[in-house]
């Protein structure tokens, strides 16, 4: 449970607000987008912005099932760069292939966390930490530290160009799917609320008789498996395998998650505040480029990273002075 | 006096059975070593050189300077992610100043604040993991990510994301130079094992600094400032970090904010275990922190030497570090 | 054994279940011996016994979380093999622990249907129905609440009673709860009986296992005493006193007892220095409501009280752990507000604490380290620690108190309970406080050591100092203290002055039904 020894969990739970403030933060984002900037309602605007950050909403909804279970996965992001890199490869083949062929040799990551994890009974940063590096390494190794380039005469780059029943891309598509089917595992299924369970309290989990070891295992195979969907869309999106890329992603699938109302040490969590909490940090980028754009502001790439720490410091902060402070007010 | 040994374990153990045991701990990571040294002996080409005993001190150095901070982080039950991301910030602000208009004109005591801002920026990094743990009750592992991430930010965001090349001989000195021939920063390290191992074993803050980890309770109730121990611990980990920073910049007469400290979180947290320090707290191994970083620097040098890919190098680490936490966990059993 | 003292009841009724003979030993010491149970569908039954009786670990073989060494376990008259806390819960066994072995971040109605949810075609969970059966099995217990809402938002006692919502849902016939009333108010007790009350009526047993003995008069039908690990009986309590329940857990005669005046005390005065602490009618969590002491310089002041009376609470409060919510505190003359443990050393009180594993060793550390943690600012030069002097005082402390150990760089995890014991005494016997306070300072120590232990104490207080001896032990309290602050449920209730005073009369200060004492 996080906070203070004068946290009070009885009043934080009352509180119903808890995922609201980050779709009334969106919500207001996006009014003034739109009420500053002339292309910002644009459907190209709209398109390339869920485009992109349909990479970050796939990895924080894995991310969001891992830390509902009190667990983390650091690796997400040398995953992804790896994933892109085998979609590369496999991309003469067709998107038939490719597609599947990423996100599976991302589950076998996720599965070799789930047995780090599970098996050896190694705290899951170091587990996951260390296949963020074994990830990094393999990405580099099969690539020969190159982008690979796709090809393109195969129907792989179409993910993200070719228009499902003319109105979204493909990725954008697949990413909704994905995400209204983890929703439904979530909230309908005994998995899901044995994955929330087991955050609350893994002891009384296991008192209770829940399947907890398969449960825990499906969060770290689910993330691995979400790591290489964005492996996937990154190859499709950028025409080649990135096996450098990835850098800090897990820190903005943390962040997401976390302004999404679900609680660091796990037990309430939900789906789609998380992809309000990806889509917000995604706008505020989007945001300081329009800034950028008409010269109020003159950011380098360099500051995204900053403000990517910057925006989990003051979710972490809200996050925290929750409890106490209502206290005061009760 | 007669505990007074400088072994890598914290007790001089008497010679009962439990502490045979507690000695072939110790000895399993001098096992290691010897093991890997016996291997180079014999196949790696030019390995019984001067050169090479050159090459790795001069390597090994940031590493342990790192992995000492770790230890003791970890010694409260708590890791800090962020070293890396700190010592490029201290790398990218030491150049920066001595280059300046005002570096230029007064060299030396341009020199000072080179080094003493640098130092300082990175101590109160450190504050700032500290106080977020300490106080507001954040797990480490999340703390120290904002700092992983945006400290190396800030660091391009000052360079504007250029490499800083430069000439400065009185800088380079502390990765360049050599006392009694040998590289000055592996004298840097020792010195500063020793200074910490002496904060740990002999000051006050040192004896609470392992209470709070071995027993964070009991330690509270018998008056321990539970709170300033641990914040003491981050600016410890942040300010060896920052030196650490300091010293591959002078290395290299230049300072990339990309790449200083790149991955050095896991190769301090890899020695650290290696060296005996336990994930769950309690326990400061300063010079296993230091036998540690010196067998994962002979892994890398030995797999590189050998004509294994940089890369493959990484995943040998990953599973080192895996090994040496299931080991240390298996052993708590 | 008092085999004289087991009323055999008229069994019209099969038992549902029967314990015989069972014995247990761990590594060797033997927590059970031949102990015995015997439950029947639909009754109330009581478990008692002072700590260390037994009744956990009874409890313990019963749901499956720890294996028998020999006996005969029932259920329903069929050989039982129970290996598992699942199984037990297949039979029928459902147990509610004090610390609740439920999801508080989740709903009310995820907690009881968590492991068996009623589905829906196509495997998801038919989530009205759930929310439905819910709220029908609350409501047999006359409670409306929001199911949808986390159990974390409601009181402890609601979430006891979906705790038992769910073990009845699970159809179980015997229900254990395991002190379910040490955090909850009056009425919350209340509304917690009725729901026993309506198990009992629908043919579900309980094992309530509790150390308020007066509940168990309120709401039990028959109760099995445990003593060093035996069954000492089973009575009616229909036809069983207070005393009588004390008298067994007690292992002492009835008649003594009764025959201890409580007149006989006052006889000669002791010196005694200025008053040294004066705590007037604190109050801090649940478990302490109004609480009344005064030490003096030179005397021992011990708490009596059963478990749960508050002794635990009080020393909290007076070292600064928990915060006062109600009462004021003087220290040597002048209002003292308890912050935290590290101003409570510095202004001259130390706590010597009951758990010692969890509260008091830091197991990896010297017995020289351990010994010298409350001490180390007084140790400490510059920030360092001054080793010689540290080594002359560790030595000292370890050959005035007998403290076996290699030598004072052993790591204190090596040594045994008594010597550990002893070290973490020295620790701050070293500080000097003015006020100490003991929190069952002797258990878990051989005799030796215990007659040690209390020497020890006792020549600290000739010095002038002020101690106050918190000891389930009535012996030791009897024998080692000068005065005896008896508490109950959290009020101080009246004291005993020695010499004079006999382990017979102050088991019947705290029998005595206390009333009278703080209404």
């Amino acid at each position: 449970m996080p906070g203070t020894d004068a946290f009070d969990l009885r009043r934080y739970l009352r509180n119903d607000t808890r995922s609201a403030g980050v779709w009334i933060a969106l919500v207001a984002l996006i009014l003034f987008g739109l009420a500053r900037y002339e292309n910002f309602g644009g459907a190209y605007n709209i398109v390339s912005f869920l485009n992109y950050n349909s990479l970050f909403i796939i990895i924080s909804i894995g991310m969001c099932f891992v830390i509902m279970t009190g667990g983390i996965d650091l690796s997400v992001g040398s995953v992804a760069a790896f994933t892109s890199v085998v979609a590369a490869y496999l991309s003469p083949y067709g998107l038939e292939v490719a597609l599947p062929g990423g996100v599976l040799a991302g589950i076998a990551f996720g599965a070799i966390n789930a047995f780090c994890i599970i098996a050896m009974r190694i705290p899951p940063f170091i587990a996951t930490l260390a296949t963020m590096l074994a990830a990094k390494g393999g990405a580099l190794v099969i690539s020969g530290a190159q982008t690979i380039s796709v090809d393109w005469g195969s129907n792989f780059t179409k993910l993200g160009m070719e228009k499902a029943f003319n109105i979204l891309p493909w990725s954008i598509v697949i990413v909704a799917l994905v995400a209204v089917a983890l929703w439904i595992v979530l909230e309908h299924t005994s998995l899901g609320r044995t994955v929330l369970a087991i955050g609350g309290s893994e002891d009384a989990s296991n008192l209770m008789g829940l399947k907890v070891t398969r449960a825990k295992a499906f969060v770290y195979l689910l993330s691995g498996g979400c790591a290489g969907l964005a492996g996937v869309f990154l190859a499709s999106g950028f025409g080649a395998g990135q096996p450098l890329e990835g850098i800090g992603w897990e820190l903005s699938a943390i962040a997401s998650v976390v302004v999404g109302g679900t609680l660091l040490t796990g037990g309430l969590g939900s789906v789609p505040a998380t992809v309000a909490g990806a889509l917000l940090l995604g706008l505020v980028f989007n945001v300081l480029n329009f800034e950028n754009g008409r010269g109020t502001i003159s950011l380098s790439a360099y500051w995204q990273m900053v403000i990517r720490g910057g925006f989990l410091f003051v979710v972490i902060l809200l996050q925290t002075r929750i409890g106490p402070s209502q206290k005061e007010v009760g | 006096m007669s505990d007074n040994t400088m072994t890598s374990d914290k007790h001089g153990a008497p010679m009962n059975q439990q502490s045979v045991v507690r000695l072939l701990r110790n000895n399993g990571g001098i096992v290691a070593l010897l093991i890997i040294l016996a291997f180079n002996a014999l196949f790696t080409p030019n390995f019984l050189q001067v050169q090479t005993l050159f090459v790795n001190i001069s390597q090994v150095a940031t590493i342990a300077i790192v992995a000492i901070g770790m230890t003791v982080v970890i010694a409260t039950a708590g890791i800090d992610l962020s070293v890396g991301a700190v010592m490029a910030l201290a790398g990218a602000l030491a150049p920066l100043i001595f280059q300046s208009e005002f570096g230029t004109a007064y060299p030396v005591l341009g020199l000072i604040i080179a080094f003493a801002v640098p130092l300082l920026v990175a101590a109160l990094c450190g504050l700032f993991n500290g106080v977020l743990i300490s106080y507001l009750n954040v797990q480490p592992i999340i703390t120290t990510l904002i700092l992983f991430i945006s400290g190396r930010g800030i660091a391009q965001v000052l360079t504007n994301g250029n490499l800083q090349t430069f000439s400065n001989p009185s800088f380079s000195y502390i990765g360049t130079g050599k006392i009694l021939g040998l590289p000055f920063q592996g004298w840097l390290a020792l010195l500063l094992a020793c200074i910490v191992y002496w904060i740990v074993t002999r000051t006050i803050f040192g004896r609470y600094l392992l209470a709070v980890g071995g027993n964070e309770r009991a330690a509270k109730l018998s008056g321990a400032p539970v709170r300033t121990v641990k914040i003491g611990a981050y600016v410890i980990c942040a300010f060896l970090s920052g030196i650490a920073g300091l010293i591959v910049v002078a290395i290299n007469s230049a300072s990339d904010a990309a790449r200083n400290g790149n991955l050095m979180e896991l190769d301090a947290i890899a020695a650290a275990v290696v060296g005996g320090a336990l994930l769950q707290g309690g326990r400061a191994p300063i010079f296993g922190a230091i036998l540690g970083a010196v067998i994962i620097q002979l892994v890398k040098y030995t797999l590189l030497a050998n004509g294994v890919e940089d890369e493959v190098a990484l995943i040998a680490k990953a599973m080192i570090i895996v090994l040496a936490v299931y080991v240390q966990q298996a052993r708590k059993e | 054994m008092a085999p004289s003292l087991i009323q055999k009841t008229e069994r019209v009724v099969q038992s549902l279940v029967t314990m015989k003979t069972i014995d247990k030993a761990f590594s060797g010491v033997p927590a059970l011996r031949s102990a015995e149970l015997e439950i029947v569908p639909g009754e109330v039954h009581a478990l008692i016994g002072q700590n260390g009786a037994g009744k956990s670990t009874l409890i313990k073989i019963l749901t499956g979380v720890y294996r028998k060494d020999s006996g005969d376990i029932r259920l329903r008259g069929e050989p039982a093999m129970i290996s598992s806390p699942g199984e037990a819960q297949k039979s029928g066994i459902a147990t509610i622990y004090q610390e609740l072995n439920l999801v508080p971040l989740r709903t009310v109605t995820e907690n009881v249907i968590m492991g068996y949810e009623p589905k829906m075609l196509g495997g998801l969970i038919n989530w009205r129905a759930a929310h439905r059966h819910t709220r029908e099995i609350l409501s047999r217990f006359g409670i409306d609440i929001d199911v949808k809402a986390p159990l974390g938002s409601y009181s402890t006692a609601i979430q006891q009673l979906v705790a038992i919502a769910r073990a009845v849902s699970l159809d179980a016939s015997l229900v254990i709860m395991d002190e379910p009333t040490s955090s909850l108010d009056d009425r919350e007790v209340d509304i917690l009986f009725g729901v026993v009350r309506e198990l009992k009526n629908s043919g579900v047993s309980v094992l309530y296992v509790s150390h308020f003995l007066d509940e168990l008069f309120r709401i039990c039908d028959r109760v099995t005493t445990m003593r060093d690990g035996q069954t000492v009986g089973t009575r009616k309590l229909t036809d069983t006193t207070k005393l009588e329940l004390i008298a067994d857990m007690l292992g002492r005669n009835i008649e003594e007892i009764e025959a201890a005046g409580m007149t006989d005390f006052g006889g000669a005065e002791r010196q005694l220095g200025e008053t040294l602490l004066e705590a007037k009618g604190v109050a801090t969590g649940p478990r302490l409501h109004e609480f009344d002491l005064t030490v003096r310089r030179g005397e021992i002041v011990g708490l009596g009280g059963l478990l749960g009376s508050g002794r635990t609470e009080a020393a909290r409060a007076l070292f600064g752990v928990d915060a006062l919510t109600k009462g004021e505190i003087r220290l040597k003359g002048t209002t003292w507000k308890p912050g935290n443990p590290s101003d409570a050393i510095q202004d001259g009180i130390g706590l010597l604490t009951e758990d010692r594993k969890a509260e008091g060793i830091v197991p990896d550390m010297s017995v020289r380290e351990n010994m010298t943690l409350a001490l180390l600012p007084k140790l400490t030069r510059n920030g360092q620690i001054q080793t010689g002097r540290e080594r002359e005082l560790v030595e000292s402390f370890i050959r005035a108190l007998g403290i076996k150990t290699a030598n004072m760089d052993q790591p204190i995890r090596e040594l045994s309970g008594g010597n550990q014991q002893k070290v973490l005494l020295a620790r701050w016997l070293a500080t000097e406080p003015d006020l100490l306070i003991l929190d069952e300072p002797t258990r878990g120590v051989d005799v030796g050591a215990k007659l040690e232990i209390q020497a020890i104490i006792r020549s600290y207080v000739e010095r002038g100092f002020g101690v106050v001896l918190i000891s389930s032990e009535f012996e030791e309290l009897v024998e080692g203290a000068d005065r005896i602050v008896v508490l109950q449920d959290g009020y101080s209730v009246t004291t005993l002055q020695n010499p004079g005073v006999t382990e017979d009369m102050l088991v019947r200060a705290i029998a005595h039904h206390h009333e009278a004492g703080h209404a």
